[in-house]
């Protein structure tokens, strides 16, 4: 039969070719974020130092967007409209599938921060990224994170109705507290004690020593640290309350 | 695993499943035999979707043994899987997806997948191939749901409800299309809630109440019951109005009704004999039940918005 690699990467063809056909989805999770950029690289162009908070900042939270809100919604639409369910009377190995769909949101993941890199570059003079592999393994991690949260907190989610009030209720909550917009510095001590204890925060502190600030890998290992932990937790949460089918509630 | 080639597609002896505090299925054994299709009856909350998921590999059963293909559904082998196509009650598809795209797509999937064109022509979705499936009537989904299940060429076909929000025309051309699978040499098991439908179509039917089968055998003959089947003869009397009467004997009946009739130079008007239908059978066994008695854990229960289809 053919292998799982094969349709895995079938199942990702589709997942590419639906995501553009879909303009709400194709808007939300692409344009959005490179928005804001466009919006805060206006309001500060001539402020060097916020267009190094910021332009690290949106590419965090792109990584989260393409990943934790992207599969959120798309877990729960695909199991409420019993897509998934469909999907598991076929014989496509469960893993293809789920790697399928994984694989689009990192591809959105991978466009965006190439997207925002130049535009670092071109636009608001913040020039290449400091350490290119720095950039690399803070992304990845934030992927893997980010991603399997997305999974895990579907499972939190009764109904597609209901969906966008959850994940905003999550997302800009985080966006907000982490810092994309401004520098925690100025942030009072237990806003920057929650915003610590969250991963998105360490995703921002890596990408910026990656991106603007040049200081190397080995300074930031306590944000790898605390970025593998809650992706620990999220891929187990995410495998353990995984359902093929409808919620009945 | 050796498997013999068996006249046997599927075998359900004493199957069993419970929910935390309801047993949905209590005790059922049935066969399905190759190349026949099957029907299940029953009303809502009968447990006949729980039976039919468990043969599917949706559901753990909690004890008896089962068989499909010779295989155990509850392991979910791939193997039985390609061999396999399953309508459900309801099931979603991506919005954005095209019709031909999707067939080829789950086709892809299959060793032997069935060619596209004809699948199309085969459900009757003939100019809709580059549609999306936002743009399909309920009823054209329906249809492009029971394409999805056959492009894989399977040998058994499992069909749950699969002509609910048919018209009846596309009701006919449905029930053509299982018919020519049967020709086809394929297994189908069905259930539905339409009587006519099981009459119409099914080989053989087996009525599902409270999580047992109360009857089982040929539609034609199921009247019987485990009785003497009992016919209605009706006809309009001498004085024009319709007296009706039940026999195990019609011969007999009719040798002296006829006989009496010609006697006194009469026709007997309006004259019918009728074998016990399908519905009498299932309305007699099913007399009492309601929707609503149906606890809520149970497959059937209405949804909210579970048919509904939504943009992501």
């Amino acid at each position: 039969m053919t292998g799982t690699a094969v349709l895995a990467w079938r199942q990702y063809r589709l997942e590419r070719r639906l995501f553009w056909r879909n303009p709400s989805a194709a808007f939300f999770n692409f344009l959005l974020p490179l928005l804001f950029l466009a919006f805060f690289g206006a309001a500060f162009h001539s402020d060097p130092k916020e267009l190094r908070i910021i332009v690290p900042g949106i590419a965090a939270m792109a990584v989260m967007s393409t990943t934790f809100t992207a599969l959120a919604f798309n877990m729960t639409f695909l199991r409420e409209q019993g897509v998934l369910k469909r999907i598991r009377g076929t014989p496509i190995p469960g893993i293809s599938y789920l790697l399928g769909i994984a694989g689009n949101a990192v591809t959105n993941t991978a466009l965006q921060i190439t997207i925002i890199t130049i535009a670092g570059k071109v636009f608001f003079g913040t020039g290449w990224p400091r350490d290119w592999p720095e950039l690399v393994v803070f992304v990845v991690f934030g992927v893997v994170c980010f991603a399997s949260l997305g999974v895990a907190f579907s499972h939190a989610i009764p109904n597609f109705d209901s969906a966008p009030a959850y994940v905003n209720a999550v997302f800009l909550p985080v966006v907000a507290i982490s810092g994309v917009f401004f520098d925690t510095k100025h942030s009072p001590a237990f806003m920057k004690g929650i915003a610590a204890a969250l991963p998105l925060y360490h995703v921002i502190a890596g990408l910026s020593a990656a991106m603007v600030r040049g200081t190397t890998l080995s300074h930031n290992v306590s944000d790898l640290g605390v970025i593998a932990a809650w992706a620990v937790l999220g891929i187990v949460l995410a495998v353990r309350g995984f359902s093929w089918e409808q919620r009945r509630s | 695993m050796i498997r013999f080639v068996s006249e046997t597609a599927i075998d359900v002896r004493g199957l069993r499943k419970s929910y935390a505090n309801f047993e949905a299925v209590r005790g059922i054994d049935f066969e399905v035999r190759r190349g026949e299709v099957f029907g299940l009856l029953g009303p809502n909350g009968a447990g006949k979707t729980t039976t039919v998921e468990i043969l599917e590999g949706y559901r753990e059963r909690t004890s008896g043994d089962v068989t499909v293909l010779g295989f155990d559904p509850g392991r979910r082998p791939r193997a039985l899987r390609a061999r396999v196509g399953i309508v459900l009650q309801s099931s979603g598809l991506y919005r954005h997806i095209r019709v031909r795209e999707a067939l080829a797509h789950f086709g892809s999937m299959y060793p032997h997948p069935r060619d596209v064109a004809e699948v199309i022509a085969l459900v009757g979705l003939e100019g809709k191939e580059d549609a999306t499936a936002r743009t399909l009537s309920g009823g054209q989904l329906r249809r492009l749901d029971l394409a999805l299940a056959l492009i894989g060429d399977p040998e058994l076909v499992f069909l749950d409800e699969p002509t609910t929000g048919f018209d009846p025309a596309a009701r006919r051309t449905a029930w053509d299309t299982i018919r020519s699978l049967r020709d086809l040499g394929k297994t189908v098991l069905l259930t539905t809630h339409y009587l006519d439908e099981a009459q119409a179509i099914a080989d053989r039917v087996a009525i599902i109440k409270d999580g047992r089968i109360a009857v089982e055998g040929v539609p034609s003959e199921l009247g019987s019951n485990g009785r003497a089947t009992r016919y209605r003869v009706a006809y309009r009397n001498g004085t024009g109005s319709m007296v009706e009467r039940e026999t195990e004997d019609p011969t007999t009946l009719l040798h002296e009704l006829t006989g009496a009739a010609l006697a006194r130079g009469e026709r007997l008007e309006g004259l019918t004999v009728n074998r016990p239908t399908l519905e009498d059978v299932y309305l007699e066994l099913t007399a009492g039940e309601t929707d609503e008695e149906a606890p809520p854990i149970d497959d059937e229960a209405p949804l909210a918005g579970r048919r509904q289809r939504r943009a992501r």
